[in-house]
């Protein structure tokens, strides 16, 4: 919402300077985003007049003035516009002003030989307008000497505020004034002495315009006055230029009383050029499918929803929102009806939203205009109308009824300490409240001003009395503290995910953050998302994450192509799935990339060695192990899924259902897709997979090391090639459960003197002697067992 | 001079004058040895009349003890000089580099989550968490954000075609706000909780991204006020920015799920081209820079979750949690937050070892 300081105080009689007034809108709740004085851009650049024009000596298109810049002291300009001649009043800038548009600094120079001092300037150099075909030509009778902003009035800052969209009564200049006045910052003027209205009705001629409404729900109220014999020009001097000042071209005469009348008073008008009209007018719904041409160009197909205003044969306003571009004025205009009409916020909302279209009316109906307003505001439109376009007046229509109910609760002023923690007295709350125009009674019955829809309960109040009176008188007040030291607030999944993070930071990964949505190619990559948006914001981000492998490939990719020869990503947020019962199910998960080298080349190592899959297992087990798993007890399978190598990957499961960790090689076809090089290892971790520890008391148990040292043996066995391993080490740590404490195999071996088929396995086991030391039977036994153990998955102990 | 002393003298030269292990070893096996001349020597003492050996027993008895000494000497010399001399031989050129380990980061987010959930632990706030894939009635309609309310209009909301199982529209959470509803609905009060975490908006430019990070704070009690929201949040951003120079502006505002709604200023001054917050924004130089969202909760919300808002009241607020990361370390673009770049992890990144500890500070 913007709006000149003079603006303001047409309506605010105030000594305050700019500056307290800034303070007084902050705080009071109306947010300065901004204030710019536009004279500031035009230091420098007075009113001059021309007092001789010559041909210059050496360029045809170019001429030398003498410019009286008011000093008594001519200067001469060198000048190219062809209207630059003897006499004429125009903007001059003179030595060391910047000019606007372009920031160039003006100097004295030689132009083709000649000095030149100072430049006359265009509309457009000074960004005043688009003209640049001449120099300004000011009337004769122009100050010479005087500053042009001063002149031109523009010595006025305009003040850019950010109005809440509760307040719709602040969406006009009036209604900032007000509540300034309430916060003290001067008084309220009169409304029709800022309007140099006459306290008599203007004198009214003719049939009242036939104007009514069908749509009570939509439409509640629609005024109407005809104003006959009008003509259609420019706009005052004053209204053009505060319409200017905030950015709003004037377009002519008619529409800039409507758009100033808003932007004045919060009050959207409506004017129909009657010439355009078939019969009279009525606020409707409209049909499914009607179309509507709207004043910006576009046109709107409309549904049963929609209230409209039409008349027997078009729709001419899509209403509240938009105007027709039908039945726009013109300059040929003579004879219009005004539009002053009530449209239900809730209504124009959902019309606005259908059709995605935003107007500054839409944006005062949408959050409700004082519905007590409608006689004045038709009024006003009508006197400003006949005052600058000519014409007489019809006598007004009133269609409808606006719902104008009176709005009343009680409220204890006792309430603002209750909320707001400091007392104050009730008297100085019932004069702010009666400043802001809201009825207190006897008792404390609380009457809303019409214009304040927002307020609807006592907080409302607290909340006026509070911003009025000052936020900075809020006492700050300790938070009540339980006794001792503060307790613990981390819940366990918390805990698991922070343990989770600095783990892998410590490991040398570092943690990325990537948009949980991903594009649908993406998604079907990693088995496809469950949850695509309605509308994304670019189709790379539609599909709500199943995997947290695609972002962090991305940025894997990204990393590469930007030179990194060795990535190490992580992330942990959540992947999503929808429940049967159309919920959401997130589960938080941490994920890995490793790409490039694993490390480089070096002098102690020799070539660059590249990631493989058991690196990403062993940062599965690791940061498993950190989180809080039972390591210990994990299980490995296959079945890591599409997005790995088939034969270099697997899963880490808690018995065989419970996954907590998929890793491997990526599937070179996935690696190809994100553009990743060389070989790319990944692992997800499933966080909330991890079973909950059973709450233990901080106490250890018991420290009893064993009596006697442990000893080791070494087995080799021949095995089938098919074989995995871990079934090997597991069968042999089963052989014999009292004394072997681990078994760890530390060789594999398939070549020279291993037959075709076989792989030679080499285990290293511990046992672990009880009271006494193994006896050579012990050992024997011990043995035996696990040889057997070996045999029934077809080993054969190498000699 | 006695056959004795010669004999010492001789032996003590020799050894001296050797130069290897082996020659010591020699000299000794010829003195010391089984058949050496000192041992015949001793041999002799035996034969003696103890007159005679009292007088010729101590030349050679020290006769003994010398060349042993000697040898003894001789031979730690010499080993020393040869380890000397092999450790020369082993010499490594110790400026070679060794094998580095990689640098992971924690991501500025997680440690200024971690950092404000240390601080408000102090203030006996517990870590609350919501989905972040919603129903709009608990990112809407319970905070008092009607559907046709024109502050749905602020919230460029992302939708699901799909409705849950109360046929409720389902949508990305536009805020932390809906944890507000969770948790009032599903734990009676009193209540102190902060929650953190992803929220989405459509909306990308150089300032916003579709998916950032909001911390959102609320207390429901009984006889909580705008006095202790004001000191709460005081407190927490002196914590936070480590100076006790924080100055707030409050302003007034307005939430749908706030009344009364307080917008919350911070000064900063400018140094070295950057904000750095504290002080007064009016001071010269100064400025006022929004950094919180604020209110009383309302009545309805409160009343929408099940609870007496004549018995129960209290304060909500909820910021930008990468915001405060910038404005405390310094970052100034909010896209590269997410984009992954290794480069831009380990500068504005944080060792897994800075833990946010109240003792050890929570900045790092």
């Amino acid at each position: 919402m913007k709006f000149t300081l003079s603006w303001l105080k047409e309506h605010l009689e105030t000594e305050a300077s700019l500056a307290d007034i800034l303070v007084a809108l902050n705080a009071i709740g109306l947010e300065v985003e901004g204030v710019e004085n536009p004279a500031e851009k035009l230091a420098g650049f007075k009113v001059a007049r021309v007092l001789t024009a010559a041909p210059h000596p050496q360029a045809d298109k170019l001429q030398v003035l003498t410019v009286d810049q008011g000093d008594g002291m001519p200067l001469q300009v060198v000048c190219g516009a062809p209207n630059a001649r003897a006499g004429l009043v125009g903007v001059f800038g003179v030595e060391g002003a910047v000019v606007p548009a372009n920031g160039m600094v003006l100097k004295k120079a030689a132009i083709r030989g000649v000095e030149s001092n100072g430049m006359m300037c265009s509309t457009r150099e000074l960004e005043l307008g688009d003209d640049h075909d001449g120099i300004i030509e000011l009337p004769a009778e122009a100050p010479v000497g005087s500053d042009f902003a001063d002149y031109a009035s523009l010595n006025d800052p305009v003040i850019d505020l950010s109005i809440t969209p509760n307040r719709q009564d602040c969406m006009g200049v009036r209604g900032i004034a007000r509540d300034l006045a309430a916060k003290g910052v001067g008084t309220l003027k009169p409304l029709r002495s800022v309007y140099r209205m006459p306290a008599a009705p203007l004198p009214t001629d003719g049939p009242d315009p036939d104007v009514a409404t069908l749509d009570p729900e939509g439409c509640p109220a629609f005024y109407g006055q005809e104003v006959r014999g009008v003509k259609n020009g420019t706009a005052p001097d004053w209204m053009a230029r505060n319409l200017k000042a905030i950015g709003q071209k004037p377009i002519s005469c008619l529409v800039d009383i409507t758009n100033f009348v808003m932007i004045d008073l919060g009050r959207p008008l409506h004017v129909y050029d009657k010439a355009k009209l078939s019969g009279g007018l009525v606020a409707r719904k409209a049909k499914a499918g009607e179309q509507v041409l709207a004043l910006n160009g576009k046109t709107y197909t409309l549904d049963e929803g929609m209230t409209v205003i039409a008349d027997s044969a078009h729709v001419h306003d899509i209403g509240g929102i938009m105007g027709g571009e039908d039945s726009g004025v013109s300059e040929a205009t003579t004879d219009v009806v005004v539009e002053c009409a009530y449209f239900t916020p809730e209504s124009i909302a959902r019309t606005g939203q259908k059709l995605g279209l935003t107007s500054d009316a839409r944006q005062r109906f949408e959050r409700g205009v004082d519905p007590a307003f409608l006689d004045e505001g038709l009024e006003i439109a009508t006197w400003l109308i006949v005052q600058h376009c000519g014409g007489t007046p019809s006598d007004a229509t009133r269609a409808g009824t606006p719902p104008v109910a009176p709005r009343n609760f009680a409220y204890d002023p006792a309430m603002t300490e209750r909320l707001a923690g400091f007392t104050l007295d009730a008297e100085a709350q019932r004069a702010i409240l009666e400043k802001l125009g809201f009825g207190v009674g006897a008792d404390w019955i609380i009457t809303v001003p019409t214009w304040r829809r927002d307020v609807d309960g006592a907080p409302d109040i607290v909340e006026e009395v509070v911003r009025i009176h000052g936020l900075e008188n809020v006492p700050s007040t300790p938070l009540p503290r339980a006794p001792g030291v503060a307790k613990p607030t981390a819940t366990p999944e918390q805990m698991t995910e922070r343990r989770a993070r600095r783990a892998a930071a410590a490991r040398g990964l570092s943690e990325a953050i990537n948009w949980s949505f991903i594009s649908e190619k993406e998604a079907a990559s990693v088995g496809g998302g469950d949850w695509t948006l309605a509308n994304p914001i670019s189709e790379d981000l539609k599909v709500m994450r199943p995997s947290l492998l695609p972002g962090l490939l991305a940025a894997a990719a990204r990393n590469q192509a930007r030179g990194a020869s060795s990535v190490r990503l992580f992330e942990i947020g959540r992947r999503y799935f929808r429940a049967e019962d159309g919920s959401s199910i997130e589960r938080l998960t941490l994920a890995i990339v490793m790409a490039g080298d694993k490390r480089p080349r070096g002098w102690q190592s020799g070539k660059a060695r590249a990631f493989d899959a058991f690196d990403a297992k062993a940062e599965a087990l690791v940061l498993l192990g950190a989180a809080g798993a039972p390591v210990g007890n994990l299980q490995m399978f296959g079945e890591a899924g599409d997005a790995y190598h088939p034969g270099q990957s697997g899963t880490l499961r808690l018995g065989p259902k419970t996954v907590l960790a998929e890793y491997g090689v990526l599937h070179p076809a996935l690696a190809k897709a994100f553009d990743l090089s060389g070989t790319v290892v990944a692992a997800q971790l499933f966080l909330d997979s991890i079973p909950a520890k059973r709450k233990a008391g901080l106490m250890r148990a018991p420290y009893a090391p064993p009596a006697l040292q442990a000893v080791t043996r070494d087995f080799a066995f021949l095995m089938p090639e098919a074989l995995e391993a871990d079934a090997l080490v597991r069968a042999v740590r089963q052989a014999d459960k009292k004394n072997i404490v681990d078994a760890r195999l530390f060789d594999v071996f398939t070549g020279a003197g291993v037959e075709p088929g076989m792989k030679s396995l080499a285990v290293e086991v511990t046992l672990q002697p009880g009271e006494k030391s193994f006896t050579e039977e012990e050992l024997v036994g011990i043995s035996t067992a696990v040889v057997k153990a070996a045999e029934k998955l077809g080993g054969v102990l190498r000699g | 001079m006695s056959e004795v002393t010669a004999l010492k003298a001789g032996l003590l030269a020799d050894i001296e004058s050797a130069d290897t292990l082996a020659q010591v070893e020699e000299l000794r096996v010829g003195a010391l040895g089984k058949s050496g001349v000192v041992t015949a020597l001793l041999k002799t003492l035996g034969g003696m009349s103890p007159e005679e050996r009292l007088e010729k027993g101590p030349p050679i008895q020290d006769l003994r003890t010398s060349v042993t000494d000697a040898i003894a000497a001789k031979k730690a010399a010499l080993e020393a000089a040869e380890l000397n001399a092999r450790l020369a031989s082993e010499r490594l050129d110790m400026t070679l580099p060794a094998e580095a380990a990689p640098q992971g980061s924690v991501h500025p987010v997680s440690q200024v989550m971690d950092e404000l959930a240390e601080i408000f632990a102090d203030l006996g706030f517990a870590v609350a968490t919501g989905p972040e894939i919603e129903d709009d009635w608990r990112n809407f309609t319970a905070l008092n954000i009607p559907e046709t309310h024109p502050a749905r209009a602020m919230h460029d909301t992302f939708y699901f075609p799909d409705t849950d199982a109360e046929g409720r529209a389902m949508l990305l959470r536009t805020h932390t706000s809906p944890v507000q509803i969770r948790t009032m609905t599903s734990n009676p009060p009193p209540i102190r909780i902060i929650a953190p975490g992803r929220v989405y908006r459509s909306d990308s430019d150089a300032t916003h991204t579709p998916m950032f990070h909001q911390i959102e704070g609320l207390v429901i009690d009984k006889g909580i006020h705008l006095g202790h929201l004001k000191w709460t949040l005081e407190t927490f951003l002196k914590a936070f920015f480590e100076r006790d120079d924080i100055t707030l502006r409050l302003r007034p505002s307005y939430f749908p799920f706030t009344e009364p709604s307080v917008e919350v200023d911070v000064g900063y001054t400018i140094e070295k081209g950057q904000r750095v917050i504290g002080g007064s924004g009016d001071a010269p130089g100064g400025g006022w820079m929004e950094v919180l969202g604020s209110g009383m909760v309302n009545r309805r919300v409160i009343e929408n979750c099940g609870l007496d808002p004549d018995e129960w009241q209290g304060f909500a607020f909820g910021t930008g949690v990468d915001r405060l990361a910038m404005l405390k370390y310094g970052m100034n673009d909010l896209r590269a937050f997410f984009d992954g770049d290794l480069r831009w992890l380990r500068h504005y990144g944080f060792s897994a070892l800075d833990v946010p500890t109240l003792s050890g500070g929570v900045g790092a």
